[in-house]
């Protein structure tokens, strides 16, 4: 199987503009950016189950709050969960080593050169 | 309520081919649309930045307007305001792609297994392994799609296409209709409206991609027998098994470069492009029209869909900001054909200027419940409004 966290937040060709005088600026607001995506994708999940527990009358809220894993399958979902995560907040840094592995043009040098194409 | 809502993923329409999308999936390009939606109003700003600050403080400088819409860039490249914009639309672009590919990829072997039993046996899909992928494709990644149209990270894989399908709705924040086929409806009911006897036999669609726009074209006319052709493989075993799962049969699906095709001179009553040309390259664009011309019959029709082209009376700024996908989106080829006028690229293949056309098109959109009809910025490079160009060939 190909690894699809990884393939997933790959760098598409060309060199990245960076838009802030520091570069740093932009690489934190990407992850940033990304966890404030994910919070919202929680909160939509939160949405769903409140208004489905809503629904049938069974908001075990205690239960929820004193929940662990209890069993290693559910372990490994969780902890791949938080591995999809992880790359998916700091696809920035890994498109940045990618680049400094493969050096690219710019897609104004690859413009000129497509035009000749 | 809140206005100028984008409708929630889920009402795209479901087809066998569409992958399977877990809930977090969909609430994350739901989050996607919304911050694509909420950036369009964020880039207003950049006007008001340009006429308050950047234009101001240049003409004090240098005692000079600003010249060109290189300068501008130069310019504004500096303003606080164009740089957040900026690096949240490519940070948004990036996210798109992201989200997309981590939907599509894990599930990979089923995407093509799902292919595989539809195509089966179809002479509609004609795969050719020796057609060689266009330099300018493997130059760029259009749009930050990694690995482009043609990339195949398995044997017969089906995901740059299934990732197309899925994620457009998030850039076009919805805008294209439930089958994201808005433009192909709106060019059907031009053609129709303006010849309603028209009755083309055989009609070519190039650079088809995964078929959204040219599958309502063979449902107008289904007696016709519709060609529709791409270079790139997974988005044609895609194209076709959607089209197979929705019930489209005339239209037959080949591997094929647009630059050389294999047709009869004059063997086709219409040719049809959407969102193509600027993907191209500066010298294929002249090769593609001329195999354009050279298959439609006397008397046929051509007709492209493309991105609004600069009209001279053009702000500087409008200029830019309109350019702006092209390199930081990474659609390069698009920023070279602003250089090049419809009419003059239809001539230099053989058409004649009286029988060339120009008309402005806005896509036909079925999930439009009126929650979208509020005043809007034009999200520029977005925007489902399109410039059609075309010819009668004469
Ligand atoms: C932006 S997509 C347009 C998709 C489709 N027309 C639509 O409206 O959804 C551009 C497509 O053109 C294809 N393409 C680019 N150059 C081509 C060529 N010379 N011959 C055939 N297809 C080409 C690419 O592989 C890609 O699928």
């Amino acid at each position: 199987m190909i690894d699809y966290i990884k393939l997933a937040s790959s760098k598409s060709k060309g060199k990245r503009p960076y838009f802030h005088d520091d570069p740093a600026v932009e690489r934190v607001l990407n992850i940033t950016m990304a966890v404030a995506g994910e919070l919202a994708v929680m909160r939509e999940r939160m949405d769903s189950i409140e208004r489905i527990l809503e629904k049938k009358g069974l908001v075990l809220r205690e239960e929820i709050e004193n929940y662990v894993p209890d069993s290693k399958e559910i372990e490994e979902e969780r902890q791949t969960w938080h591995s999809e995560y992880i790359s998916r907040i700091l696809r920035i840094v890994q498109q940045e080593m990618e680049e400094l592995e493969n050096p690219d043009k710019s897609i104004e040098d690859i413009a000129n050169d497509i035009n000749e194409m | 309520m809140a206005k100028n809502i984008p409708p929630v993923w889920n009402k795209i329409a479901k087809h066998a081919m569409l992958p399977e999308t877990t809930h977090d999936e969909r609430a994350r390009y739901n989050f996607l649309a919304n911050l694509n939606k909420h950036l369009a109003h964020v880039s207003q700003g950049n006007k008001i930045a340009y006429e308050t600050r950047v234009e101001p403080k240049f003409e004090k400088k240098h005692g000079r307007a600003i010249r060109d819409t290189k300068e501008l860039g130069q310019e504004i490249a500096k303003d606080p305001h164009y740089q957040i914009w900026s690096s949240l639309r490519r940070s948004t672009m990036e996210m798109r792609q992201q989200a997309g590919r981590s939907i599509v990829l894990r599930q990979a072997e089923a995407l093509r297994d799902k292919a595989r039993t539809l195509n089966a046996g179809k002479a509609s899909l004609v795969l050719d392994s020796n057609c060689e992928i266009p330099a300018y494709l493997l130059a760029v990644d259009n749009h930050l799609m990694p690995g482009s149209y043609h990339t195949e990270l398995i044997e017969d894989d089906v995901t740059p296409a299934a990732n197309y399908d899925s994620g457009i709705f998030v850039t076009t924040a919805g805008l294209l209709g439930r089958y994201n086929d808005g433009g192909g409806k709106a060019i059907t009911n031009w053609v129709r409206k303006n010849d309603p006897n028209f009755n083309p036999k055989r009609i070519l669609d190039i650079g088809c991609g995964m078929g959204h726009n040219v599958l309502p074209i063979a449902r107008a006319f289904p007696d016709a027998e519709v060609i529709a052709i791409d270079t790139g493989a997974p988005m044609l075993r895609y194209a076709h098994a959607r089209a197979m799962d929705l019930g489209i049969t005339n239209v037959k699906f080949m591997q094929m470069d647009a630059a050389k095709t294999t047709f009869e001179d004059e063997s086709f009553d219409w040719v049809q492009s959407t969102m193509f040309f600027h993907e191209t390259g500066g010298k294929s664009i002249y090769k593609i029209m001329n195999e354009v011309y050279r298959v439609l019959k006397p008397g046929g029709l051509t007709l492209h869909i493309e991105q609004p082209q600069y009209t001279d009376d053009m702000s500087l700024f409008e200029k830019f900001i309109r350019d702006w996908d092209a390199l930081n989106n990474s659609e390069p080829y698009w920023s070279k054909m602003h250089d090049i006028e419809p009419l003059d690229l239809m001539k230099a293949s053989g058409f004649k200027e009286e029988d060339f056309m120009q008309i402005g098109a806005k896509a036909e959109n079925d999930l439009d419940d009126g929650s979208q009809n509020a005043e809007e910025p034009e999200d520029h490079g977005r925007s489902p409004i399109w410039n059609v160009f075309g010819a009668i060939k004469n």
